[in-house]
């Protein structure tokens, strides 16, 4: 999948508002792979909402989304999965975790479906984001910002063409923002992928191809 | 562990599913007891018999005094005949058709001769005898005739005569040693034959032979001598029904060896054993609800997790597998215990049968095990099914 486009998509919610300074909502917008692109918005903007429509988990929207030059309303069970599978990743932004699970467990429920990094591998992120002692603690013992990094670990363990982080630092230290940074960065640039992160405010550092207001 | 399974059995309520268990158990044991049971017993009331399918009767008319004094025929008109097969509960009638030419006998076992007697042969159509055709059957100028003969003569023989004279005891296997030379005259005709004994019948009070030959040696040695058939041979719908008993008392018609009485007995077993298994089926399939209860809960308790499984990559079967082998298992193991708790009960009401029934040799399992396996493949498939349908709602986010 090379290319994710937005063709005059609104959800149903806002479709009968106005709002002419969003710059996606009701516009024809293109996230390419290999790039990287900020969508900021205030809260109730629909950050959320956009993710759910690019993972096929919500599709209550007018207007069109197309996956290459494919229209993802035709996917069927069969493409959604693969789609998630193989295709975009995404860092969920109430992470979606299970806190009956280990830390690593989380990782490898992941992980055994993809098959995708070794149990040396996900070693190391543990190790990256500073929660390598972590790795046998139960999900609902942790801080919300070792749950997001955890979140992240298991983000990375399947192969993508877009990674979507859904405000990704929000718990974060500076210090941990910049690791988690720069794992995401490098895992991206390994597979060719295109980032889209969305940020309420405080967000990640990078390079941003563009920058979208919601 | 499988980390889905680890994750998924969460909120199982273990009181639930042994309930279940045990109801599934119950109804399970009564529908394959009872149907286990008429296969078993119903041999008794139909006798292995093979002659009249089940709901056969012999019907001839009531021979009173004043018809053996005045000479009256005992014969049915065809009116008579036609009226029968009229009504409702007949389904179908057949003519006896008894020979009119003068018949001898002589019976010999095993190459030595054991009695010798006039012989009265009758026939009757060859749709009510329950027998491979190739067996029944008779061609126009073979010597050889299949006969059936009713078991009394063989009772007789045994305790009567042979026991006297020291002679050889007859049984069903020694059966096919047993040969008749028959000599039949008449039209100025005498033919010999042999006959072959292939059953020793409980229902029928006739010398059967096969249609065929009785229509071939009518013709053949007595081409004038048409009677009335003195007996009919009939199936009936509902042999308990009071219709066929009062129809019968109006036209003096009788049923020979009680066989009405049997055919009732065998009604309402039947009746009885199908009353069970609705009982029983209405057991399993209250149990099915609380199995399909349960795993609703369950599922409802665990839709969050579920909706993240779908949402990191899982697929609605992967993830409605683990409930779907639960319920499979369970099934499974309900159904295994409903063998053995089935396999012990009927060794008991089998010791009870054989007590009033040496002779019986009882049938197998393989009723109930066919049965046991053909409802767990239908409750299971309904089970996945639903259970699907279920984990299909999370996905389309209707959950």
């Amino acid at each position: 999948m090379n290319i994710i486009r937005l063709a005059s998509v609104v959800p149903h919610a806002l479709s009968i508002q106005h709002d002419a300074a969003s710059e996606v909502w009701r516009q024809d917008v293109c996230f390419e792979k290999g790039k990287t692109y900020l969508i900021e918005a205030g809260s109730g903007k629909g950050k959320t909402t956009l993710c759910s429509y690019i993972l096929g988990f919500r599709n209550d929207y007018k207007g069109r989304i197309l996956f290459d030059k494919e229209e993802v309303c035709h996917y069927g069970v069969k493409r959604w999965i693969e789609v998630r599978r193989s295709h975009v990743s995404m860092l969920f932004q109430e992470l979606r975790l299970f806190p009956e699970l280990t830390a690593l467990e989380n990782v490898q429920i992941k992980n055994n479906l993809t098959a995708f990094k070794t149990e040396a591998q996900i070693a190391v992120f543990f190790d990256r984001l500073g929660i390598g002692d972590k790795k046998d603690a139960k999900i609902s013992r942790m801080s919300c910002g070792q749950q997001q990094r955890v979140a992240m670990i298991r983000a990375l363990v399947q192969p993508f063409d877009f990674i979507v982080v859904d405000e990704p630092i929000s718990h974060l230290d500076d210090d941990n923002a910049v690791q988690m940074n720069r794992m995401l960065m490098e895992e991206a640039r390994k597979q060719g992928a295109g980032i889209i992160v969305t940020s309420v405010g405080k967000h990640v550092d990078m390079n941003y191809d563009k920058i979208f207001k919601l | 562990m499988n980390l889905v399974w680890k994750l998924l059995r969460h909120h199982i309520s273990v009181s639930n599913f042994v309930g279940f268990s045990l109801a599934n158990l119950v109804g399970m044991c009564i529908v394959l007891l009872s149907f286990q049971f008429y296969k078993d017993v119903m041999p008794l009331f139909t006798g292995d018999d093979a002659l009249l399918k089940t709901n056969g009767i012999v019907v001839s008319k009531r021979v009173g005094m004043g018809s053996t004094l005045s000479g009256r025929t005992n014969g049915f008109t065809a009116s008579e005949v036609d009226d029968l097969r009229a009504r409702p509960f007949a389904r179908r009638v057949g003519l006896f058709t008894p020979a009119n030419y003068m018949a001898e006998a002589r019976m010999s076992f095993n190459g030595a001769e054991i009695l010798g007697t006039e012989l009265f042969f009758e026939s009757i159509p060859d749709e009510f005898v329950d027998m491979d055709r190739k067996t029944w059957r008779y061609a126009p100028g073979e010597a050889e005739v299949p006969i059936i003969l009713p078991r009394s003569y063989i009772t007789m023989y045994n305790f009567g005569f042979a026991q006297g004279r020291a002679l050889p005891r007859l049984s069903d296997g020694l059966m096919g040693m047993v040969t008749l030379d028959i000599t039949l005259r008449g039209n100025g005709h005498q033919g010999r034959f042999k006959g072959r004994v292939v059953k020793f019948s409980n229902r029928m009070t006739a010398i059967l032979v096969p249609q065929a030959f009785m229509d071939w040696s009518n013709a053949h040695f007595a081409p004038d001598g048409d009677r009335e058939p003195t007996r009919l041979v009939m199936e009936i719908e509902n042999p308990g029904s009071e219709t066929v008993v009062k129809y019968f008392d109006k036209h003096g018609y009788e049923v020979e060896n009680n066989q009405l009485e049997t055919e009732k007995h065998t009604y309402f077993l039947k009746t009885t054993v199908g009353v069970v298994m609705v009982v029983g089926g209405i057991i399993s399939v209250l149990s099915f609800y609380i199995l399909m209860l349960s795993i609703y809960l369950l599922v409802q308790k665990n839709a969050t997790k579920l909706q993240n499984l779908l949402l990191i990559g899982y697929s609605p079967a992967r993830v409605a597998r683990p409930y779907q082998v639960l319920t499979i298992v369970l099934n499974g193991a309900v159904l295994m215990v409903a063998w053995c708790v089935l396999f012990f009960l009927r060794l008991d009401y089998m010791e009870f049968i054989e007590t009033f029934f040496p002779d019986w040799r009882g049938g197998t399992m393989m009723p109930s095990i066919l049965l046991g396996a053909v409802l767990l493949i239908a409750v299971s498939i309904c089970n996945i099914w639903v259970i699907r349908q279920k984990i299909m709602k999370i996905w389309k986010n209707k959950e």
